[in-house]
């Protein structure tokens, strides 16, 4: 294996991260919640779909949203399809948003972010108690949409630190 | 205003219709999709049964391996959590073993202050020897109420010797001969057994009465005899060892045995001695 091989392999894992990420995550409900807080859970793929979708969005393609979608349906048992839609609905709105944002703000970014899964949530959960008749806690679900809010600006971040020495660095190299 | 709504509509358009850079697939066609899957799902319409099963079986799979480091995480998490609370538990367990360990100074110098008491009255004795020996009425005795058992002074029993039935005090040895003794039963008249009453603490005589009962004999009248209250051996006179239970009060001055003296098939022959102090 060539010197050069292996760095090209190194920059394609690097590139394709912000994907094998969002698998990881769907594929294992990664929400930190065996620390058994009351009411804390996060949506980690919302932040992660919001994010590289407004920022860069050729590194999550909607094709594998939508199946990253059907494999969270799968984990947690949602309705087929149910999840892939949210996502995209996600990434609609960041798409509207880099569509009209000519300087970007990360505080902009954040309160879209907070409308954005506000709409999402609302329709997953309508189509949900509406057509498929489950029972939903309003309390953990407000918790999780407050501490997804809260914790996009952390994550935002920490993407961007990645964002810039991965791609951007690449650019200037 | 009608910029405004050009604009909203261009960026809405752009957003979800038009394929994206690098994007094989509109958003608003994706979205299509899903809804198609969701209406599907709803009717369980069964070619999606079998797309849900497929991927339960792929997704499953590739769940148990992803989902291992954050098993790992989490079981990292339980064990730091457990050293916390391990600390916490720790110094629960030093105060409640200084607590305990308190109370067990407490209790050995309660033992230790009950044999110097008992040394200082000159009550302490021991056993010294025990047999268990066979009941044989002996209708013709002189006693009205007395056995006969089926051990005599070759198995060295001796005049005097507690005779009980297990815990329970029932008379004593009166006469002694080579392989059988008669025992007087504290029912017959002639048996008089120093005991103390408890709760109340005080001695008194319980004398039988050639009934199924006993009585005690001058208790004061400020001593109330009540119901249920214990009687054991006091000790005095050095016959019997202190605290052998003998029967409870059933009302005014009567006992009532705790052994029934017309069951015995077996006794024991219990000599007491006094330790040297």
């Amino acid at each position: 294996m060539s010197v050069e091989y292996k760095s090209t392999l190194k920059k394609k894992i690097l590139e394709l991260a912000p994907l094998i990420l969002l698998f990881v995550s769907v594929l294992n409900e990664f929400d930190l919640n065996y620390l058994n807080y009351k009411y804390f859970s996060f949506n980690f793929p919302f932040i992660l779909i919001y994010y590289w979708s407004l920022k860069r969005s050729e590194s999550l393609g909607y094709g594998y949203i939508f199946i990253a979608g059907l494999f969270n349906d799968v984990v947690i048992g949602f309705p087929i399809g149910l999840s892939g839609f949210t996502y995209l609905i996600i990434c609609g709105f960041a798409a509207y948003l880099r569509n009209i944002t000519l300087r970007p703000n990360l505080v902009n970014d954040w309160l879209f972010f907070l409308l954005t899964i506000l709409v999402a949530t609302s329709i997953n959960y309508f189509l949900l108690i509406t057509f498929f008749e489950v029972d939903v806690n309003y309390y953990d679900l407000t918790g999780n949409i407050f501490f997804t809010f809260l914790l996009y600006y952390i994550f935002s971040y920490i993407f961007d630190l990645y964002r810039k020495f991965v791609f951007e660095g690449k650019k200037n190299a | 205003m009608a910029t405004d709504r050009d604009d909203f509509i261009i960026a809405i358009r752009s957003a979800f219709i038009k394929k994206g850079n690098k994007q094989r697939f509109s958003l608003i066609a994706l979205i299509f999709f899903s809804l198609i899957l969701i209406s599907l799902s709803r009717i369980n319409f069964t070619p999606i049964n079998y797309l849900k099963l497929g991927l339960n079986e792929i997704v499953y799979r590739i769940s148990f391996i992803v989902s291992l480091p954050e098993q790992q995480l989490n079981k990292v998490s339980i064990e730091i959590n457990n050293h916390f609370k391990m600390y916490s538990e720790y110094s629960n367990m030093r105060s409640k073993l200084k607590k305990i360990e308190g109370k067990n100074f407490n209790y050995e110098y309660i033992i230790l202050e009950n044999e110097r008491l008992r040394k200082l009255i000159d009550e302490y004795i021991i056993n010294s020897e025990e047999l268990v020996a066979k009941v044989l009425l002996d209708k013709n005795s002189p006693f009205l109420k007395s056995i006969i058992v089926n051990k005599g002074s070759k198995n060295k029993v001796k005049n005097g010797m507690a005779v009980l039935d297990g815990p329970f005090l029932i008379g004593k040895v009166v006469e002694v001969n080579y392989a059988t003794s008669r025992v007087l039963l504290i029912s017959d008249l002639n048996s008089k057994i120093p005991i103390l009453v408890e709760p109340g603490n005080f001695r008194s005589i319980l004398s039988g009465t050639g009934k199924n009962f006993a009585t005690i004999l001058y208790s004061k009248d400020e001593q109330k005899i009540i119901k249920d209250q214990v009687i054991y051996t006091s000790g005095s006179g050095g016959i019997f060892k202190a605290g052998i239970p003998v029967g409870k009060t059933i009302d005014d001055e009567k006992v009532e045995f705790f052994s029934k003296l017309s069951q015995l098939s077996f006794v024991k022959l219990v000599s007491f001695s006094k330790e040297n102090n």
